[in-house]
């Protein structure tokens, strides 16, 4: 039978709720974590690395579910700076927005964001996936060097500055590509790609109405014949 | 790190709740500054021809009753005054260069924090919870609020480094960030015969907005003037006599998220600070976007 926790952030401390979710990770595989009264706190479920579905019945604050292995975590609210940061595998959901640098330096999992994200969504991105169901803030993707974001909204000013291999696809409209992005043509690839991560997302979207932002690798090297303005 | 809160009520009812609403949002953001804290708080308007002059003093037991009682003999003002350990506030049908003035010569260790018709201006050193409940912040009414908790990163530690900081009449700001020319600033101002306090870069941005006002800006057309002069990171939370203001750097690295009711507009550098408000579930919540001046009004 499913085993069921219940931890109430009102009574417990965030310390007790993570020393919990840090317990033996066979213990804790195939269990469901309810927990209730966030208040916006921050570092809630960061480091798992159990096979656990968490559930966050509120609004997060910084850092939730920083470092995720394996763990299934939703947030049944907003939440602050840089949540999944760091996201090695496994599964992280926003049903509301997210606040700056959401996803930063993921190196793998998927995460997926109902509302929107704020500025810096996906900054540094190293494998990891990334689908927006809204809007995403300035200077996104800032030099995300592998994996994909995904914005069923628009974009804002200075999306893809100085990207390696990472790639966006935006539905909406971009406010401004930042410093050697550029807009591609879809592959088929892209295709099946943007319709996997939609599927997995729930998002019911065409793949064809998005288009394809990646870098023009002009900063690759080191190009002294250039004045280095930026 | 620094953390900023601001409040205005919308519905007058709610307005005597004032400090028990914002006093919260203040102490949650202790961790992001437990060296110092502040309060603005804009209360009833005195008659056009008084003014409420919030005073600090340096010394600690200052004897508030006793330089209200000279202020009254020698200046033929009668001060009604209202204090707790090391501030006070009165009103009064003073001038500021004559309060100053006189305690310049009689009483150098007490500052003049801020004067105007509406606004009560606290600001001292030791953790916001000790600070609130030191001056009852709770019990505090108006129509809006600012507050500021503190951890200095590039001026002393001193109640009159803390925030809010300000300028002229009911005007203050406070400040997340850092700004790194604010000694340009300074010297700039400095030459026009605007005086300084302390060698904080936030009275930098104060002062400057507060003398592009005096020179007939609009407080917004000031903040934009203020995109091009100030040179940093910041978030500022800015009131006047009827407006609470926010407004973001460029890069709007310095947090910041606002929530809009029917009843109030609050905002503050986490969310945390805000989750008490009452109907905050159902709230407008955003972060605001840079270099966009976001303004309410009483």
């Amino acid at each position: 039978m499913e085993r069921v926790i219940e931890f109430d952030l009102a009574q417990r401390s965030v310390r007790e709720l993570n020393d919990l979710l840090h317990g033996p990770a066979a213990e804790l595989a195939g269990c469901t974590v309810r927990v209730k009264h966030p208040q916006g706190k921050h570092n809630l479920a960061v480091g798992l690395t159990a096979e656990v579905d968490l559930e966050i019945a509120g609004d997060a604050g910084y850092f939730v579910a920083g470092m995720n292995q394996r763990a299934r975590v939703t947030v049944l609210g907003n939440v602050g700076r840089s949540v999944a940061e760091n996201m090695m595998s496994g599964a992280v959901r926003v049903r509301g927005s997210a606040s700056e640098s959401a996803g930063a330096s993921a190196h793998g999992g998927l995460l997926v964001i109902d509302g929107d994200a704020g500025s810096r969504c996906g900054i540094s991105l190293k494998g990891g996936e990334i689908v927006v169901g809204g809007n995403v803030g300035h200077m996104s993707a800032f030099m995300a060097q592998a994996g994909a974001i995904i914005v069923c909204g628009d974009a804002g000013p200075g999306l893809g500055d100085s990207l390696y291999e990472a790639v966006i696809y935006v539905k909406g409209a971009i406010a401004g590509l930042g410093a050697d992005a550029r807009t591609e043509p879809m592959s088929d690839t892209d295709l099946v790609r943007v319709g996997r991560l939609l599927d997995q997302a729930g998002f019911r979207h065409d793949p064809r109405a998005f288009q394809r932002v990646a870098s023009a690798r002009t900063l690759y090297h080191w190009n002294s014949e250039v004045h280095q303005e930026y | 790190m620094c953390g900023i809160v601001g409040l205005l009520i919308k519905d007058p009812s709610q307005r005597e709740r004032l400090g028990e609403f914002v006093t919260p949002m203040l102490c949650s953001m202790g961790e992001r500054g437990p060296d110092s804290a502040g309060l603005a708080v804009f209360e009833e308007r005195v008659a056009d021809s008084a003014r409420r002059f919030s005073l600090f003093c340096e010394t600690p037991g200052c004897d508030w009753i006793a330089l209200g009682r000279r202020i009254e003999a020698e200046l033929g003002a009668k001060p009604g005054i209202s204090f707790a350990a090391s501030a006070a506030e009165f009103a009064a049908n003073l001038s500021r260069p004559d309060l100053q003035a006189w305690l310049s010569k009689n009483a150098p260790d007490v500052h003049i924090l801020s004067v105007g018709r509406s606004m009560r201006l606290v600001k001292d050193e030791g953790h916001p919870q000790e600070i609130a409940e030191r001056y009852g912040f709770r019990r505090l009414a108006g129509s809006h609020a600012v507050g500021h908790t503190r951890m200095a990163t590039e001026s002393a530690v001193s109640p009159l480094h803390a925030h809010p900081f300000s300028a002229g009449e009911d005007f203050c700001l406070v400040h997340n960030g850092s700004l790194s020319n604010h000694h340009m600033i300074r010297r700039k101002l400095e030459r026009r015969g605007i005086h300084f306090e302390t060698d904080n870069d936030t009275e930098a941005a104060c002062r400057f907005l507060e003398w592009r006002m005096r020179e007939g800006d609009p407080l917004e057309t000031a903040i934009e003037r203020s995109f091009a002069e100030l040179d940093g990171f910041y978030t500022l939370v800015i009131a006047t006599l009827d407006s609470l203001v926010v407004v973001r750097d460029a890069f709007a690295c310095k947090p910041a998220v606002a929530a809009e009711t029917d009843a109030y507009v609050a905002v503050a550098s986490e969310y945390r600070s805000l989750a008490h408000l009452p109907g905050i579930e159902h709230a407008h919540l955003f972060e605001p976007q840079p270099e966009r001046i976001y303004a309410w009004n009483v």
